[in-house]
Order: C-alpha cells, then sequence, then structure tokens
C-alpha cells in the first residue's frame, strides 16, 4: 500500500516537474535563441518575460477548440493525448537521484525501476509517433496528413538509430535497467567515455524522434502550414505543444542519464537531482543551438542521412562494441 | 566528410559567438532608434519667425499630392490684418492621415517651404476622424494634434523645428512674387 502511494505521489511531482520544466523551457528556448540571433526575445510578461509561459498557458486555455467538419470525431481528440502521455510515461523509468530515507522508510527516486526499462524507453517513443499520425490523419487536412506522413516516415527511419545506440549501452553495461545503468557508471565513469558513437547517434536520432530542429520536416511551417497540428486549436494544439517540449527534457534527460551519469556528479563532487537538471539543461541548450544553427534538412535527405549514414555507423557500433565485450570479458 | 564536419562546427561556432553580442533590437516603445534627418513622418506647417504663415495657399502641394490627401481652400488676405505673406492664405488645409502615403511629394511642390515632413511616426489612433488633420492641428501639433500622436519627445527631435527661418530667405522667383506684403 505504502509503495503504491510512493508511486503515485513520485509520478505526479515528476508530472508536475515536467510540466513547469516545459513550461520554462519555451520560455528558455525563446531567451536563448534570441540571444543567439542578437535580438532580445520576451521581456513583457514579468521580469525578463519570466511569467510568459503562465501568459501562453492561459490564452491557449481560454482559445476556442475548433474542430474541422471533415476530422475524425473519436480520433481528432484523441492523438494529442496519446502524444502527451507518451512524453510523459517515458520519465517513468528515469532515477532522479540516489536512494532517499525518510523516518527509516528508504524511497526510490524512481517511479518504477523496470527490468527492461531501455526497450520501454524505445517502445514509448514509437508510441509517441502515434499521436503525430493519428492528429495528421484524423484531421481530415492535406497538410496535416502530409505531415504525419513525414513525421512516420522520419521516426520509423531514425527509431532504429536510436534502438541500436542504446544497444550499445546495454551490451557494456550488461542490464536494460536504467538505475542499474547509472549505477555501472558510477564505477567506470560515464558511458560516453566507452560509447562516444553511440551517443552521438543517439543524439541524432533523438532529435528526429522529437520533430526537432533540424528534423521538423513533419511540421515545416513554410510548406506545410503547421504539419501535423494545421487543424488543432486552443488546449488541444496546447498539448502537442507540451508534448514536445516534455520529449525535449525527456530525450536531454535520457541522454544524460544513459551516457553522462544521470544524478552521478563529475570530479567527485556531491551526488544529487540537480547533476541530473544541470545535465539536462545542458542538452536542453544544445537542442536550442542547433535550431539557431541549422538549417532544416531536405525530405530525401533526411532518408540518405538516416539510412544511408547513421544506420550503418549503429550497425557498426554494436558490432564492434559486442566484439571488444566478448573478448574483454573473456580475458579478464 | 572532415571537411564537412570542420564546417558544421564553424557554424555552431559561429552562432555561439553572436550571443555575447549586444542585442541590435531595441526594446521599442521604451527605447526609440534614431531617425534619419530626411525622415518622412507627421506634416507640420511652417511660420515665418515674425509669426505670419508660410503657406500662401497656392494649392500645389494638394496638385502634387498622389492620393489626394490634402484639400486647400484658400481665402485673399486682409491687408491690415495678414496671416500669410502673400496675397492669399490657406483658409482650410486639410491632410487625410489615412490617405497620405508619405512620398514627400508636398513638401518637394511647395514654393515657400511651407509644409515640412518631421519625425513623428506614432500616429495610430481609434476614430476616423482624428486622421484628418486640420491647420491648427498642422501648425501647433503640440497644443491641436490627438493626444495619442503627439509625443513630444519625438517631436523635440526634429532639427527643423530649432533652425531659426530668416523672414527674408531666399526662396525663389515665386516666394518673391508672394511677398507684396512684406
Amino acid at each position: 500500500m505504502s509503495e503504491l502511494l510512493v508511486q503515485v505521489v513520485g509520478s505526479l511531482v515528476v508530472i508536475v516537474a515536467l510540466l513547469t520544466g516545459m513550461a520554462y523551457m519555451t520560455w528558455f528556448e525563446r531567451r536563448v535563441i534570441s540571444r543567439l540571433q542578437v535580438r532580445i526575445g520576451p521581456n513583457r510578461v514579468g521580469p525578463t518575460g519570466l511569467a510568459q509561459p503562465i501568459a501562453d498557458a492561459l490564452k491557449l486555455f481560454f482559445k476556442e477548440d475548433v474542430q474541422p467538419s471533415m476530422a475524425d470525431r473519436f480520433l481528432y481528440p484523441l492523438a494529442p493525448g496519446i502524444s502527451l502521455v507518451a512524453a510523459l510515461a517515458a520519465f517513468a523509468v528515469i532515477p532522479v537521484g540516489p536512494m532517499l530515507t525518510i523516518g527509516g522508510q528508504s524511497i526510490n527516486l524512481i517511479i518504477q525501476d523496470l527490468p527492461v526499462a531501455v526497450l520501454y524507453l524505445v517502445g514509448i517513443s514509437s508510441i509517441g509517433v502515434y499521436g503525430v499520425v493519428l492528429g495528421g490523419w484524423s484531421s481530415g487536412s492535406k497538410y496535416s496528413l502530409l505531415g504525419a506522413l513525414r513525421g512516420s516516415a522520419q521516426v520509423v527511419s531514425y527509431e532504429l538509430v536510436l534502438g541500436l545506440a542504446l544497444v550499445g549501452v546495454v551490451l557494456v553495461s550488461g542490464t536494460m535497467s536504467v538505475a542499474q545503468i547509472v549505477d555501472e557508471q558510477s564505477h567506470f565513469g560515464p558511458l560516453v567515455i566507452l560509447q562516444p558513437l553511440g551517443f552521438l547517434l543517439y543524439f541524432i536520432a533523438a532529435i528526429a524522434e522529437t520533430n526537432r530542429a533540424p528534423f521538423d520536416l513533419p511540421e515545416a511551417e513554410q510548406e506545410l502550414v503547421a504539419g501535423y497540428h494545421t487543424e488543432y486549436s486552443g488546449f488541444r494544439f496546447a498539448l502537442y505543444y507540451i508534448a514536445e517540449y516534455v520529449n525535449v527534457l525527456t530525450v536531454s534527460a535520457i541522454a544524460a542519464t544513459l551516457f553522462f551519469g544521470g544524478w552521478l556528479a563529475p570530479f567527485g563532487l556531491l551526488n544529487g537531482p540537480w547533476w541530473l537538471l544541470i545535465k539536462m539543461a545542458f542538452f536542453a541548450f544544445v537542442f536550442v543551438w542547433l535550431r539557431a544553427t541549422l538549417p532544416r534538412l531536405r525530405y530525401d535527405q533526411l532518408m540518405r542521412l538516416g539510412w544511408g549514414l547513421l544506420l550503418p555507423l549503429a550497425l557498426l557500433n554494436v558490432l564492434v562494441t559486442a566484439v571488444l565485450v566478448v573478448a574483454l570479458s573473456t580475458n579478464g | 566528410m572532415l571537411d564537412g564536419v570542420r564546417n558544421l562546427a564553424l557554424g555552431f561556432w559561429t552562432v555561439l559567438r553572436h550571443a555575447g553580442q549586444p542585442a541590435t533590437t531595441v526594446p521599442y516603445p521604451e527605447v526609440k532608434r534614431d531617425l534619419p534627418a530626411a525622415f518622412r513622418g507627421r506634416h507640420r506647417l511652417y511660420r515665418h519667425a515674425d509669426g505670419l504663415e508660410r503657406c500662401i495657399g497656392c494649392e500645389l502641394c494638394a496638385g502634387a499630392c498622389p492620393s489626394s490627401a490634402i484639400y486647400v481652400q484658400a481665402a485673399d488676405n486682409d491687408q491690415a490684418h495678414p496671416v500669410s505673406t502673400g496675397e492669399r492664405y490657406a483658409e482650410v488645409y486639410e491632410i487625410n492621415m489615412i490617405r497620405c502615403i508619405f512620398c514627400g511629394f508636398c513638401e518637394e511642390a511647395c514654393p515657400v517651404d511651407a509644409i515640412r515632413l518631421g519625425p513623428e511616426y506614432e500616429l495610430a489612433d481609434f476614430e476616423r476622424g482624428s486622421f484628418v488633420y486640420t491647420k491648427d492641428m498642422l501648425l501647433d501639433p503640440e497644443k491641436f494634434a490627438p493626444a495619442r500622436q503627439y509625443h513630444a519627445d519625438v517631436d523635440e527631435k526634429d532639427p527643423e523645428l530649432r533652425r531659426e527661418i530668416p523672414v527674408d530667405e531666399d526662396l525663389g522667383e515665386v516666394y518673391r512674387q508672394h511677398r507684396p506684403l512684406g
């Protein structure tokens, strides 16, 4: 009973933290990208625009929820929810800190320490695609459909790379539990040292999975209006928006946890959740930096990069890692 | 391949480097950029130093206006109490600012330099009526312009306002002909 309570409370805390984090991720992105583009950025609502996310949320809450007459009655309202749930659910297996002891009871700072957590992460990220695909298809609009088509093709291509990049991590650490992977890293240092190529591949594929620039073809505003969420307005649009930014946070957290030791502190400093936050903030910055720097890929370039370069590299990475792991473990 | 990576890194560095620069944009309503001297904003009618209006009611500005925004109705000057330096003066002088395209042709057409386009550009308002500028508004915007459309700080920057225009400034043949009173 008390374990269930801890899990429920933990989930609520994580969800609230993610939603708050997402709100300030939008603020962070807009401020940072305006610095990179030599602008000032939002500075009207609150000091340095800090209340801007609240104003945005209020605006989206009070907007009309328009449903196109050609839209699918059942799937159209459902699709944004799928996106958001998938985005939030991925965080369940990410440990945010070391074991905590309160009043004689030890609390694991992870919602559910799944033994197949890595598999779960890959699976959840594929479910998130349904939000994009169904949203685009059920809108009954050509732009939405084209966006959804691109989204599905892109995710199918890059999911392979994403999965294979994580296979390297699993091979090296010998476990699929994220908590244990972090544990391994406390002994041998961050996995990025052993898996630099794996990390690079993971990060590129993760950007494509989150539909962020330069892989934002599914919502390319110059050609597809807004891609799969063209027809969405009001709070359903906000759900997509939230999902995108929660995904950025989640992907940053996964990168930080699997490759950079999560809440483990570098150089023997004090361990704690703040290190996960610092690492996530760094990756969030990289996401914004990428968006400020790179132009969007053309569709054929996207496919060539995914299948022609990243997938062979990922396979090579798995092969070399597997051979080395076997060779070293039999010798040692 | 290696070249591509190098170029990529260069691009990322270029973007990052710009973050250190001061922003090129300004927080607009609080900070206003300095305008070039030749900026064509709201019109202003000018007077001579002795208080007489420069406008002689010739209607050349109205003729030059490509959007027919200017309406001038001239009347003869009372010789004892002249309004302008010419034989005639503008009894009614109106500019419809909704029609005006700020081309400055009126300024160029004016033989007596009576109308000039100033630096004021914040001319938004809520009612159509407040965009038809009468002669009073154009002569003394400080007093008569719609409150929303007059900003002392902008008008202060008009170099033309501080220039002392000599009464007998030679402005050409037409001007001399229209100074029988002087």
